[in-house]
């Protein structure tokens, strides 16, 4: 673990890595959506409206797949230090954000023609609010640690705090009643409740989705660390010059 | 003990704390979360007074619309409620279908007035022609 937490050598890998998860993403998310919105029967009940799925899922997934690899990175970066913890998880941040938005508004826009409402403040939607205000918080809270040049100690804590809400997002369907439906996938007993031609977009999607996701953070972190780079540089010349 | 172990197991502590913490909140919070209530929860105590939500399915052949008044039967297999409503009811609102009324129960006649009706979907996800043939060997209901 530790001869990947060098730099140098992420960077390096990173370099070659990156263009392929990115085609690889673009082309199963692009596969996916293209059978999913055009290839692809209707459901027996929402008719057409079932194809937000191909999107909505993917992004909640993410957004709390997403979350789950923030944790990961913030206890990696307060327990070990490791300085490529905290720049994975900075770069993880506005990403998971960004896919959790995706499946509120597409969640929302599916609600509107199948329930009959945009919003309820049910369990699974208020718990999947309020990981959009983790990520948030957690945004710009490390933003204003990173201004100062100091360590990430507080948004990590914020960001591994926030882990409860993943089992509370997990299991709201199942604890308490709700307006949104339970699960139509088990990762544990391999089931799914919805038909194969159905499977196969979402699937597919759920996949380029997840490669896109990996491509967004490859690509910040390079950023960030060449602009590490670049300060540190600067720093130097005007040490030099002064 | 080395300093990165003693920050582990810290975090290790926090963490199993915070999640001790949650069990704790979320028992007492218990059903005070839930969004709707079944026939059943409200067969067990006093018709409440104030406004809430009612959720179950709505039985088959139960449907009478009178206009722009409808009136139907909410079941959870166990108990039911009749409901009355007035206005217009979301596409997938379907005899056999799930529901949540939102609206005030009368405590005397135990009858349910509804002020809006969302429809609540399944968890299954199929092609029309999958339904069908289904349908005909009774594995799955397409409702109304």
């Amino acid at each position: 673990m530790h001869r990947y937490a060098n730099p140098t050598r992420f960077l390096k890998i990173a370099r070659v890595a990156t263009p392929i998860v990115a085609l690889l993403g673009m082309a199963l998310t692009a596969a996916g959506l293209w059978i999913g919105l055009f290839a692809s029967p209707p459901d027996y009940q929402q008719g057409e409206s079932v194809r937000i799925m191909y999107v909505h899922v993917p992004a909640a997934w993410l957004g709390a797949g997403g979350y789950m690899s923030l944790a990961i990175a913030s206890a990696t970066a307060l327990i070990w230090r490791h300085p490529l913890a905290t720049i994975a998880a900075r770069a993880i941040a506005p990403a998971g954000a960004a896919f959790t938005a995706i499946c509120l508004i597409s969640g929302s826009l599916w609600g509107k023609p199948t329930w009959g409402t945009y919003w309820v403040w049910d369990a699974r939607l208020t718990s999947m609010l309020i990981l959009l205000f983790l990520y948030l918080g957690y945004l710009a809270l490390s933003a204003s640690e990173a201004e100062k040049g100091g360590e990430a100690r507080a948004s990590s804590i914020l960001a591994l705090v926030g882990v409860i809400n993943l089992p509370i997002i997990k299991y709201s369907v199942e604890w308490w009643n709700t307006l949104h439906q339970g699960s139509s996938i088990s990762v544990v007993n391999a089931s799914s409740k919805i038909a194969p031609a159905l499977l196969t977009p979402l699937l597919l999607s759920v996949a380029g989705f997840s490669f896109l996701f990996a491509a967004i953070v490859l690509m910040r972190m390079r950023a960030m660390l060449a602009q590490q780079r670049v300060d540190a540089r600067s720093r130097r010349m005007a040490e030099a010059l002064a | 003990m080395k300093a990165k172990h003693q920050r582990l197991w810290l975090v290790v502590g926090a963490l199993t704390a915070l999640g001790g913490a949650g069990v704790l909140a979320f028992s007492t919070l218990g059903e005070k979360a839930t969004y709707f209530y079944a026939p059943s929860d409200l067969a067990k105590g006093p018709a409440p007074t104030d406004a809430i939500r009612l959720g179950g399915m709505v039985e088959k052949g139960s449907i009478q619309r009178d206009g722009e008044t409808i009136r139907f039967v909410v079941t959870d297999m166990a108990k039911t409620v009749p409901v009355t409503y007035t206005g217009i009811l979301p596409d997938l609102f379907r005899e056999g279908q799930g529901v949540i009324a939102e609206g005030k129960i009368d405590p005397v006649t135990g009858k349910f007035t509804a002020e809006t009706i969302l429809a609540k979907h399944d968890e299954k996800y199929m092609p029309p022609e999958v339904a069908g043939a289904m349908k005909k060997t009774g594995a799955v209901s397409t409702g109304g």
